[in-house]
């Protein structure tokens, strides 16, 4: 039988060598309230997108204040990444790659734009900003009707023109 | 003479300064800040934190440890929020580990070889010794739902930058890193906070780091969709790449660093896995016509910088050096034919600071001339 000692012993050396299972549980509780203001990530099936709507023309104008600068007029010849599409890709060349002919899911520009853009003011867009800057460069690309306006509902519904177009390089690690 | 006063933080000899990282966007315009380690000027296996290779979308946050917090989210029993003193009573972990960004080497797309020294062609490679906690001893805290499969995890840096993380790898061996080669991380890679995935590809170790949420299924983010997928001979793409692969290349000797005369050199070079540890490497100097195996100094690590080293007598004849790394998961370093015939290659060469493709891992091919130059090449 354990003497009361030699348990207070084990006791000790568990401890000592963190053998007990309890952590140190040092993290503080946090609400959903709370989180809100963190959690912006915007999921492809729509999950995370905020109320509000916006119009491809809103979004031109936008577009002309805010973003022209460094990716030039209507998305081209800016020192930024190219936002119109050149066409089906090529070749290997990951320069080819824009909106219209690569990009896999609109939610990604959503998610984008809001998080990143522009560049010396990121987060400084409203979502209604955002839903019209996605509707201009979806509808410059082709993607959607230049007339349409995007809201959760409907981002959340298109299907861009390369969603089949990726292969998962190694499943097994997922 | 005495010599110099003892300073508080040392610095190196002014007879080193040249030894430094090259930038692609020193006055930081607004587009990325590219930093390439030189090392073809270092020796060992591990990278100075000051020489840590650096990719930043927009630069590093100027963050203050007492006002840092790390919250974990989404698909677990209890969301928690931590504080850097409160990850400071943690259990610990050091290990050694690589971080290679997924568009090194991206200058051997190209259908000629470019010329460049090693810090210009295989730059956005380094090692170093990181400590910190594991991320599985703080999900232990905030429990797991079944249904998660992902994580998302988040920097505070200017656009937030996240990348989705298969949970399984942030349960094998995911850590948030405070130090790195024994002090503080440095700003530029993820100070106070970073997330450190041995072995893969760079981006997905997010610096300062805020954030990490799990989820059902992968964000789909911008870096993980349009950036870090990679185009192939026929139109698709590969996404969730993941691993760096089995690599190796010679550092010295390398361009820049001219042979001087016929003689003893030691042929030696870095080779390192994201799969697993080195092997084995082989040297050749004739390009790839015989082959012999290279020394490997101890101690070999799990995803880590190897050294290898081979002793060589040059008669001063023309030579092409070339290293080929085998790992313990049973993966190859492939040939260049082998590799262009997998992943294809460009029509025409863009500039050495390019990204047009990534997770370039093929070998590498030096071609030393009679005069001792020593130029990149294809064999």
């Amino acid at each position: 039988m354990f003497t009361p000692k030699l348990i207070a012993a084990l006791a000790l050396l568990a401890l000592a060598t963190g053998a007990n299972a309890e952590g140190p549980r040092l993290g503080k509780t946090i609400s959903a309230e709370e989180l809100a203001a963190w959690d912006s990530s915007v999921m492809p099936d729509g999950n995370g997108l905020p109320e509000g709507s916006g119009t491809a023309a809103q979004g031109a104008q936008i577009f002309a204040q805010k973003c022209v600068t460094c990716h030039g007029e209507k998305g081209v010849g800016g020192s930024a990444s190219a936002l119109l599409p050149r066409g089906p890709i090529t070749s290997i060349n990951g320069g080819e790659k824009t909106i219209g002919n690569f990009w896999p899911y609109a939610s990604t520009l959503f998610d984008y734009i809001r998080r990143a853009m522009p560049w010396q003011q990121p987060k400084s867009l409203t979502s209604n900003e955002v839903y019209a800057l996605t509707a201009y460069l979806l509808a410059l690309n082709k993607v959607i009707d230049e007339g349409a306006g995007l809201d959760a509902a409907t981002l959340a519904k298109i299907k861009m023109p390369n969603r089949d177009g990726l292969i998962i390089r190694f499943p097994d690690r997922i | 003479m005495p010599g110099a006063i003892t300073k508080p933080y040392e610095q190196r000899s002014r007879f080193e300064e040249k030894v430094a990282r090259t930038l692609t966007n020193p006055k930081g315009e607004t587009r990325v800040q590219n930093a390439r380690t030189p090392l073809h000027l270092l020796n060992g296996t591990i990278t100075p934190a000051g020489q840590h290779f650096v990719v930043a979308q927009s630069g590093a946050p100027d963050i203050d440890p007492a006002k840092h917090r790390i919250a974990i989210h989404g698909l677990v029993k209890q969301p928690l929020v931590f504080t850097l003193e409160a990850l400071a009573r943690y259990p610990m972990v050091t290990r050694t580990t690589f971080i290679e960004c997924g568009g090194n080497s991206a200058p051997l797309f190209s259908p000629t070889p470019m010329q460049g020294n090693l810090q210009a062609l295989h730059g956005l490679v380094s090692c170093s010794e990181w400590t910190g906690v594991l991320l599985s001893t703080l999900l232990e805290e905030t429990g797991i739902d079944p249904k998660a499969k992902w994580l998302i995890a988040e920097g505070a840096d200017a656009p937030t930058l996240t990348r989705s993380v298969p949970l399984k790898k942030g349960l094998a061996d995911a850590m948030i890193a405070l130090y790195q080669n024994g002090e503080r991380l440095m700003p530029a890679n993820g100070y106070p906070a970073r997330l450190l995935l041995p072995g893969w590809e760079g981006n997905m170790s997010i610096k300062w780091l805020r954030r990490i949420k799990l989820t059902d299924a992968p964000g789909m983010t911008f870096p993980e969709t349009k950036t870090y997928s990679q185009l192939l001979p026929n139109g698709k793409a590969y996404q969730f790449y993941f691993i760096q692969e089995v690599k190796s290349f010679i550092t010295h000797p390398s361009p820049d660093l001219k042979m001087s005369g016929p003689g003893f050199y030691e042929i030696s070079g870095l080779a390192f896995s994201g799969d697993g540890k080195i092997a084995r490497v082989m040297v050749s100097a004739d390009g790839g016509k015989s082959w012999a195996e290279a020394a490997l100094q101890e101690p070999v690590l799990d995803k880590s910088f190897t050294r290898f080293r081979l002793p060589w007598r040059w008669d001063g004849s023309p030579a092409i050096l070339q290293s080929r790394a085998w790992d313990d998961q049973g993966n190859v370093q492939p040939t260049r034919a082998e590799f262009v015939a997998a992943r294809g290659e460009l029509k025409a060469p863009l500039s050495l600071a390019a990204f047009p493709n990534q997770h370039f891992n093929a070998i590498t091919s030096w071609g030393i001339e009679a005069n001792g130059e020593i130029k990149h090449v294809y064999a």
